[in-house]
């Protein structure tokens, strides 16, 4: 087995293992955690599609992580107060089920990853990072500012939503759901780095001359890849919403983008992987050094900072070693 | 005379104060090798761009299969059937010689998106980049990474993207360059059999490579086609020995 394989099978096993122990040790704070971890992951994974495949460094996928985030957040006041979320020119109601909120989600965050992406790929470079980032503010502006579902308060929901079969209060069945999601994700997302829409989009990256020169339109190609990115991120938004059982205009702000951004960076760019080990480390640190001083986002900068100049590959890199990701 | 698969009609492209292009007329006809010779700087490379897609002239056209393309992108020139080799190699570095095949043949077949199947089980993918590469001598390459290639056989691996395509003409920009001699002289074999298939218009400052090869030669110096004729005409042609072959007069 290559030796990237065998660090990717150790994190799926860790974080599946983490949660099955706090579940006999009665732990259940760590059960959040793991799912946590799985969810920050599944954001990750949307995002690294946009950078480590297409080199689309979005600084505004908090947009489609709070996107999902409302849609679980607007679905589920409606079905919690009873009142219908439009009644004309058809009716439509709220709803508290899992997959018809995913379903919202993912749909919302892909038409919305379709404008900005249409808009802000027409740029490269530095214009790209600034003008999705000010695609995710404008939004949590949006947000902040309307009344009607909570404004600067965020909405909070009582009762999370449901799952036909399972029972999603209960921690670790919930924890299944999102394990299973980043699974699924996974997968998706290395048939995507091997088909032939990820090889033309892994060439755009590295020449777009030469993309065009065989008759491909490397628009076409990144804008595709964008919304298949925000969709993803949008369905770790709406997740995320349900674990908190709450959403606020935070889930859009910068920070947020920053954030998703940092678990690639850490566990390294382009790696399957790498998501999932960042969130991991993320969230790890945040426990650690959170405990120990207010000001651990330092600590975390620094990490960063050294990743970056020594470390390219991030965690899987090093411990992987030479990149290998087309075979 | 047959018509022209293509043909540059009065083009041409300042930068600035300096004339690129200066009314340059050109034209390749099915079957031929037309060779591009000219000094350093003289702007072929800045002619193929115009010809190819990728830079507008500021008067002229470019007419390629009967159709006027000047205003066409280098997508919708590609898609028509018109292959361009680059002399700085614009190949996907990170990936493997046989991923590099296998975009053109993805090119040409049109169909990019796919999101499930795995490119490198798609046979009649494979079955084009592959015979492209063995037709250029680098299969044996075909699982090494683009960057550690030789430049002459990243020249080499960009004729066969090109070849991938089945084009109706070829461009190529130096194809030779860093090859040596026994690789130079490979390809000049290949190239003359290739003519058959498709013309090439190509641009080429190893003389040998030119005079076995063209069928006819244009001369660019400062922007501007000084002579347009057959290998002997350009050899004996005043003009030519003074401003390009360095001789005195
Ligand atoms: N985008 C540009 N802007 C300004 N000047 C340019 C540009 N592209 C090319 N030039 C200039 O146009 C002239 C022609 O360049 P070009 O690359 O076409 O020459 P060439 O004949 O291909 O030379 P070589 O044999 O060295 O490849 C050069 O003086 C070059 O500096
Ligand atoms: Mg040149």
């Amino acid at each position: 087995m290559k030796r990237e394989t065998m660090i990717n099978a150790l994190l799926a096993l860790g974080l599946l293992a983490v949660p099955l122990w706090a579940l006999i040790a009665d732990e259940p704070f760590y059960i959040t955690l793991a799912t946590r971890v799985a969810i920050f992951a599944l954001a990750g994974v949307g995002l690294n599609i946009a950078i480590g495949l297409g080199g689309l460094v979005s600084f505004g996928h908090a947009a489609f992580f709070g996107l999902g985030g409302y849609a679980m957040g607007v679905l589920a006041s409606h079905a919690q107060s009873y009142t219908p979320m439009m009644e004309w020119p058809f009716l439509i109601e709220g709803s508290n089920s899992m997959p018809v909120i995913w379903i919202t989600a993912v749909i919302a965050s892909g038409l919305a990853a379709l404008v900005i992406g249409a808009l802000s790929l027409r740029t490269a470079g530095v214009y790209f990072i600034m003008i999705t980032l000010a695609f995710g503010q404008m939004l949590y502006y949006f947000t902040i500012s309307w009344p009607a579902y909570g404004g600067e308060d965020g909405l909070s929901i009582y009762i999370r939503n449901g799952f036909p079969g399972l029972n999603t209060l209960d921690p670790i069945q919930f924890f299944a759901i999102t394990f299973v999601i980043l699974g699924l994700a996974l997968v998706f997302s290395t048939l995507l780095a091997k088909s032939p829409f990820g090889l033309a989009l892994n060439a755009a990256r590295q020449s777009s001359e030469r993309v065009e020169t065989i008759g491909i339109t490397p628009y076409r190609l990144r804008l595709t890849a964008f919304v298949i990115s925000g969709m993803i991120t949008g369905l770790a938004g709406a997740l995320f919403a349900d674990l908190n059982r709450f959403v606020s205009p935070t889930m859009f702000s910068w920070q947020t983008s920053g954030e998703i951004m940092v678990f690639i960076i850490l566990g390294g760019t382009a790696r399957l992987f790498g998501p999932v080990a960042g969130a991991a480390l993320f969230i790890a640190l945040e426990q650690v050094l959170g405990g120990l001083s207010d000001y651990w986002h330092i600590y975390l900068g620094l990490l960063l900072l050294c990743v970056v100049l020594f470390a390219r590959g991030g965690i899987i890199g090093t411990l992987a070693g030479e990149e290998a990701r087309h075979d | 005379m047959t018509d022209p698969v293509l043909s540059v009609r009065g083009i041409s492209k300042s930068f600035g104060a300096l004339k690129a292009s200066d009314d340059v007329n050109l034209d390749l006809q099915p079957g031929e090798i037309h060779a591009l010779i000219g000094p350093n700087g003289a702007g072929k490379s800045t002619l193929i761009k115009q010809i190819a897609g990728g830079l507008r002239p500021d008067s002229g056209q470019v007419h390629f299969l009967g159709k006027d393309v000047t205003l066409l992108s280098t997508v919708a020139r590609a898609r028509m059937g018109l292959a361009r080799t680059f002399q700085i190699s614009s190949l996907a570095m990170e990936d493997t010689v046989l991923q590099n095949a296998l975009l053109g043949a993805l090119g040409a077949q049109g169909k990019p998106f796919r999101f499930f199947h795995p490119v490198l089980k798609d046979s009649a993918l494979r079955d084009i980049a592959e015979t492209a590469l063995s037709r250029v001598n680098l299969l044996d390459h075909a699982t090494m990474r683009t960057s550690e290639l030789s430049h002459g056989q990243r020249r080499q691996l960009e004729v066969a993207v090109a070849l991938t395509l089945n084009p109706k003409a070829f461009i190529m920009d130096e194809p030779m360059a860093g090859l040596g001699t026994s690789g130079s002289q490979n390809l000049t074999t290949f190239l003359d059999e290739l003519r058959h298939e498709a013309p090439i218009l190509l641009v080429e400052h190893d003389m040998d490579a030119v005079f076995a090869l063209a069928d006819r030669i244009s001369v660019l110096v400062y922007g501007k086609i000084i002579a347009t004729g057959s290998v002997d005409e350009i050899r004996a042609h005043p003009e030519v020995r003074r401003a390009y072959l360095g001789e005195d007069a």
